[in-house]
């Protein structure tokens, strides 16, 4: 009930912002949203099958340029057609990475990734035709539900329907999410998390269902790419970096990778704080280094599990 | 012959942990596998399951081949096992354990989009083991938050949520106190038969256990099988005794094969 409260509030909360807050605010919503997707895609990955990949911006740039290729050079711009697009290739692409990754656990799967981030960006980077090399390739303003809103100023455009737009496909994303991990298939990822051998024994593949995760993890990482690019209106090579990778990670710790809105959570703070602190001083890395290591330390569970913490029998963590 | 292993040898390197074991269960049997320290027990368990692929030798289960098959398969044919260390989802209740077990069985693993709360088949199978075990009041509790014979109890419970037809139990009662294994062993063959189980095999250390609740007795010693028959027998017979159960130092094992 309580979750069902906080997250009305929070949908309103987000609904309204256009009407209340700055322009400066509400564009700042649009990457939230987007990461909020990838979110909740590497956390199925993260805190329901335990496994951390420091490669999901290779599905983040995938997406992103997938959106960008397919308005500049293929002259398509309904954007259902790019997420689609984006959610096929990130899964295309996955098939191959995941079969290989899921085979390894712990560090080995996260270097692994790590490699496979690493690669792709290299791609990225030295394949000017296609990509654009390091100037990137423009994402241009893409149609809403076949609607092209080419005539509207960019700030119109981006607070008013695109926004909506975005918010409307994470509530969806949400939405299957919260279906998955509740479903019998989250039920047997969280086996696989606490104790790979005794879910074996109890006839759970563990390859199979790390194989879905990872899959399921890189189609939501590809869709929130792909509504990263429109905003700023080009994709570049740092959108793959493992910089990149990393950051959604740490939002991901942030927000608590042990409750389903957790990752949502930190990715607001992470982009508000992030924005605020680069305006204060030039070295936010320096101010979010020292973060990670106090929400390591001090809180495990995240933001929200300090909020939480209270309930230790229906969300403490060893 | 429900379960059946025809010359059973394992080396590992210079060392043979098994030498020719053979052993068949049947149908409405409880078998222990005794021995000291060494013996090769729970080579022997890890082999029945799956786990180790023997050096030599054949396992059939249902008149299958099963050698080195894997867990997954085995736990599908209707193979379930505990551990001697007690193996649980530390973060899952114990409901959700036994539901686990139950959407395994039931070969609804990868179904992503269903909702498992509104499974009523599900549901009610997990809440019937529960029962079972006498879990039902600390269905909601963590599993780590458990008392280390609850622990056991539900590592044992979630195995029996598959509905096999053999269970093989690697020391069911190890790290429970005395008080708690009887308890543990009534519980479980009270259990098997409402589960409608075909067989226990199980290793077990104590004496109590083993001849108060087995139709048989196998005596391993030095990777091979040093008696088997009833506990009658074993019992009367003062070698067997002696080696495999007396007080006395045990011999090290020699590298022989």
């Amino acid at each position: 009930m309580k979750t069902a409260l906080a997250v009305g509030l929070g949908v309103a909360a987000i609904a309204a912002a256009p009407l209340v807050a700055s322009t400066y605010h509400v564009l700042l919503m649009l990457p939230f949203m987007a990461y909020a997707i990838v979110l909740l895609g590497l956390n199925l990955l993260f805190g329901y099958t335990g496994l951390v990949s420091f490669g999901h911006a290779l599905f983040i740039g995938l997406g992103a340029y997938a959106g960008a290729f397919l308005t500049t050079h293929a002259k398509i711009r309904s954007l259902e057609v790019i997420l689609l697009v984006a959610a096929a290739l990130g899964a295309l692409v996955a098939v191959p990475v995941a079969a290989l990754c899921v085979r390894y656990v712990k560090i080995y799967f996260g270097m692994l990734t790590l490699a496979f981030g690493m690669l792709f960006y290299t791609f990225v980077l030295k394949f000017y035709r296609l990509t654009g090399g390091d100037e990137g390739t423009p994402f241009l303003r893409p149609a809403l539900l076949g609607r092209s809103l080419d005539a509207m100023p960019k700030i119109d455009y981006l607070v008013g329907p695109y926004y909506y737009y975005s918010l409307g496909v994470l509530a969806l994303a949400a939405l299957v999410m919260w279906r998955i991990v509740h479903s019998p298939f989250g039920l047997c990822l969280k086996t696989i998390r606490d104790n790979p051998v005794k879910a074996e024994t109890l006839g759970i593949s563990v390859t199979r269902h790390r194989f879905y995760a990872f899959v399921i993890s890189a189609i939501y990482a590809a869709v929130g790419g792909a509504l990263l690019g429109p905003p700023t209106g080009n994709v570049d090579p740092t959108l793959a970096y493992w910089t990149h990778s990393g950051n959604i990670v740490f939002m991901t710790l942030l927000g608590g990778f042990t409750s389903f809105f957790g990752p949502v959570v930190g990715a607001f703070v992470f982009i508000y704080l992030q924005n605020w602190v680069m305006s204060v001083v030039p070295y936010w890395r320096l101010i979010f280094g020292a973060m990670l290591a106090v929400i390591v330390i001090a809180a495990p569970d995240g933001l929200v599990g300090l909020v939480t913490r209270r309930r230790p029998a229906l969300t403490g963590r060893a | 012959m429900i379960l059946q292993a025809e010359g059973l040898r394992k080396m590992y390197g210079e060392f043979c942990a098994l030498d020719g074991v053979s052993l068949g269960v049947d149908a409405g049997e409880f078998v222990s596998i005794v021995g000291p320290n060494g013996a090769g027990k729970s080579t022997l368990i890890n082999i029945l399951t799956g786990v180790t692929r023997p050096s030599a030798g054949t396992v059939r289960f249902k008149n299958r081949e099963i050698g080195g098959g894997g867990p997954v398969r085995l736990a599908r044919l209707g193979m379930a096992r505990s551990f001697q260390l007690v193996q649980v989802f530390p973060d899952l209740t114990v409901l959700e354990t036994l539901q686990a077990a139950v959407v395994a069985r039931l070969g609804r693993a990868t179904r992503l989009f269903a909702s498992l709360a509104r499974d009523r088949e599900v549901q009610a199978g997990a809440l019937e083991v529960a029962e079972l075990f006498r879990l039902v009041d600390k269905r909601h509790i963590p599993a780590r938050q458990l008392p280390q014979g609850d622990k056991k109890l539900l590592d044992v419970a979630s195995a029996f949520a598959l509905k096999p037809e053999i269970i093989l139990l690697d020391e069911p009662t190890s790290g429970v106190s005395t008080a708690d294994k009887t308890a543990i062993m009534d519980t479980l063959v009270a259990a098997s038969k409402l589960v409608g189980l075909r067989a226990i095999v199980q290793v077990e250390h104590d004496m109590d256990i083993v001849f108060g609740y087995s139709d048989r007795i196998i005596a391993l010693h030095q990777g091979k099988v040093l008696a088997d028959g009833p506990p009658a027998t074993i019992l009367a017979d003062q070698h067997v005794m002696d080696t495999v159960i007396g007080k006395k130092a045990v011999t090290p094992r020699a590298p022989t094969c």
